[in-house]
């Protein structure tokens, strides 16, 4: 298990405004078309930041850099697949009624678990909403009753049963 | 198409993104053992097979200014699963829709779409609207904020 903790983000309510302004008009030309052109068909080919340069009519230099940029400054998560679910590994979306002064501790604790890549607070009774992924199911199981029994609250298990809208990206300005 | 051992270890690789480099497929399958005419190839059969769903940029989108993030949870009647399903997950302003199992008794809901906007009432506006527009009065549902990013990666399958 990675014991890497992730950064947690919070956005107090008076920067809202300011951070909405900067994804707003911070960004050039050139990195709006980079965040929405190529959430699909990136190219399978041996230089794909060459091609898109030559598609944008920058150089490549340019278009790594600007990734990179957009990358530290947390625009981008990553470049790479999103996978179908269900057809690698097992997987379910997990929720939680943490009580409120336990809460970041608790977060903090799934976070720990390589198996985690999402986990939210939402605002519910159920208030802590994560995705738990394991190459299979007993070991999906033996993670969730860690969390259990490690934080003494029940997990719930909500496994997904059917896709009827697949995560196609997101358009941002086209 | 059955994932080979080769498959899972470029899968597991590649889970946190390609590297920002000139050749990255290449500089992948260097440290697998691979070529990279062989790590394109089957990134490319995965795709071609739905394995991948999409490739390319995974966009943060609370740092571009779509902040308000609602998970819309509806409680729909099994017969009618298969049609609401169907009519909500091909509205544009949804961005996913799932079925998922009901957890009786303390959470009926058994459809899940998510709906992202700037600001919190316009959300709630497109929720009202998908609603109105599809008549949808009599379905139970709730609409659960997101707060607080604790953790947002891609999957590691192991």
């Amino acid at each position: 298990m990675s014991m890497e903790l992730s950064g947690i983000n919070q956005y107090p309510a008076s920067a809202s405004f300011l951070r909405e302004r900067e994804g707003e008009n911070v960004l050039s030309l050139l990195e709006k078309r980079l965040l929405d052109e190529f959430q699909h068909h990136f190219p399978l080919t041996s230089s794909p930041f060459a091609e898109i340069a030559k598609r944008l009519g920058v150089c490549e230099r340019e278009v790594l850099e600007t990734l990179k940029s957009l990358q530290e400054r947390g625009y981008i998560s990553r470049i790479g697949p999103v996978f179908r679910p269900r057809r690698v590994g097992v997987s379910t979306l997990a929720a939680m009624a943490v009580p409120r002064n336990r809460l970041e501790r608790v977060a903090r604790y799934i976070n720990a678990y390589d198996e985690v890549n999402h986990n939210y607070e939402r605002e519910h009774h159920y208030n802590l909403w994560f995705v738990v992924t394991a190459c299979h199911r007993q070991r999906l199981q033996q993670v969730v009753e860690e969390i259990e029994s490690h934080t003494g609250l029940p997990v719930m298990m909500l496994p997904l049963e059917k896709a009827f809208h697949i995560d196609l990206g997101f358009p941002l300005w086209s | 198409m059955v994932l080979t051992e080769k498959d899972y270890r470029l899968i597991a690789a590649i889970q946190d993104g390609l590297p920002l480099v000139n050749h990255p497929y290449a500089e992948v399958g260097a440290q697998l053992g691979m070529s990279e005419d062989e790590v394109i190839h089957r990134l490319d059969q995965m795709l071609k097979e739905g394995i991948i769903n999409r490739f390319g940029v995974v966009v943060r989108h609370r740092e571009l200014g779509y902040r308000a993030n609602a998970m819309v949870v509806w409680d729909v009647p099994d017969e009618r699963l298969e049609e609401i399903g169907a009519l909500l997950g091909s509205q544009p302003q949804v961005t996913l829709c799932y079925q998922r199992a009901r957890h009786l008794p303390q959470w009926p809901y058994n459809l899940y779409c998510m709906v992202h906007g700037r600001r919190r009432e316009a959300v709630r506006g497109t929720v009202r609207r998908l609603v109105n527009d599809l008549g949808l009065e009599e379905i139970p549902h709730q609409l659960l904020f997101s707060k607080r990013r604790f953790k947002q990666r891609g999957g590691h399958y192991r």
